[in-house]
């Protein structure tokens, strides 16, 4: 099977884009809140790899040049951003104190379940940069020596977790606020969380943006100190 | 011409990112200095968002699909992952939690006290 599907490098963008659509169609059948487009195309491409015994390689050869465009996408965040600039101006002081408490919660999180759990130093180091964007935590796992390939699984997985979980979070604990409820999600699941929360409004999806950046910076800087207090 | 412009300009904007990332001996990512870089744009006024917005929601709409790749590949870290996963998991969940809630409820109620921006 892989011989004839290797030939073509189109095998994952195929794969891939139907999985996802496939999953939007679902989702849009069902009306089920908990339902989560994103994980299921994970899972029915996951399924068919595994069932036409296809290589993870074969797959991503083709697969791997969707993300070529996730720098443009990326960079098109400030668009949301900048419509938001009033937003933004009149609430800063709460933005920015809400994106530290989120990424001191993070760092302190992962040093008290290091601690409970007896992680080695390395695996603790693996954990600190796991609530922010791929680029920056991969880049601060290895500067600090971490075991790059695992903080790169939980960021993804944290990522996921968020875009699935954070609607039943933020009602949970009465977050209401659209401000509020984008920064929460940029914060705790980066860019992965920032796709839902641009699908739930603009206001949402622009904190979330906005999170992803502050938090990211905020982490460079804070994780060094923590380090030291294993 | 429409989408042909647009995407030039977001695609310099991206080179731009990419080559200061190159230049500055700092663990910034080119998305970040792209993002900043566009925002100046539109802040600046040099860049309408007219002028690109077609086909940054283009962007918007196809962005969830490039992270499954990488999720798929998943699959392929069990071999590093199973002595550990079980705490590995529940250090990934409860502190994703976690951080939503705090950082959700802290913008909330520094917000409360300025008394505005309910919904």
């Amino acid at each position: 099977m892989n011989e004839i599907l290797s030939a073509s490098v189109f095998i994952g963008p195929f794969l891939t884009l139907a999985a996802y659509v496939l999953a939007i169609e679902i989702r849009k059948k069902l009306r089920f809140g908990l339902f989560n487009q994103l994980l299921v195309a994970i899972i029915i491409c996951i399924a068919v790899l595994v069932l036409l015994d296809i290589d993870y390689e074969t797959y991503n050869q083709g697969a791997r040049h969707i993300n070529v465009l996730l720098t443009p996408a990326t960079v098109c965040l400030a668009v949301p951003l900048y419509t938001q600039i009033e937003k933004l101006k009149k609430n800063f002081p709460a933005i920015l104190i809400g994106i530290l408490s989120g990424v001191l919660t993070s760092l302190g999180t992962v040093l008290l379940m290091a601690k409970i759990f007896g992680f080695s130093q390395q695996e603790y180091i693996t954990f600190l940069p796991k609530s922010i964007t791929t680029a920056i935590g991969m880049s601060v796992s290895e500067e600090l020596g971490g075991y790059v390939a695992i903080t790169v699984t939980s960021i993804i997985v944290t990522g996921v977790f968020g875009n699935i979980i954070c609607e039943a979070i933020l009602k949970l604990f009465g977050i209401r606020n659209r401000i509020a409820k984008g920064i929460a999600i940029g914060t705790s699941s980066h860019a992965i969380g920032t796709t839902r929360a641009m699908e739930i409004g603009e206001v949402e999806g622009a904190m979330s943006s906005l999170s992803i950046v502050v938090s990211g910076i905020l982490t460079v800087i804070l994780a060094d100190i923590f380090v030291s207090l294993f | 011409m429409k989408y042909l412009k647009q995407l030039l300009i977001i695609i310099t904007v991206s080179l731009m990112g990419e080559l200061l990332h190159e230049m500055v001996p700092l663990p910034i990512p080119a998305s970040i200095y792209g993002i900043a870089g566009m925002f100046i744009l539109l802040y600046s006024g040099l860049l309408k968002v007219g002028q690109i917005r077609e086909t940054a929601n283009f962007l918007f709409e196809i962005m969830p699909v490039m992270f499954i790749p990488p999720a798929v590949g998943l699959i392929k870290s069990w071999d590093v992952l199973k002595t550990h996963w079980l705490s590995y998991l529940a250090v990934t969940l409860v502190s994703t939690i976690l951080v939503m809630a705090v950082s959700g409820l802290v913008t909330q109620a520094v917000i409360g006290k300025g008394g505005s921006e309910n919904e």
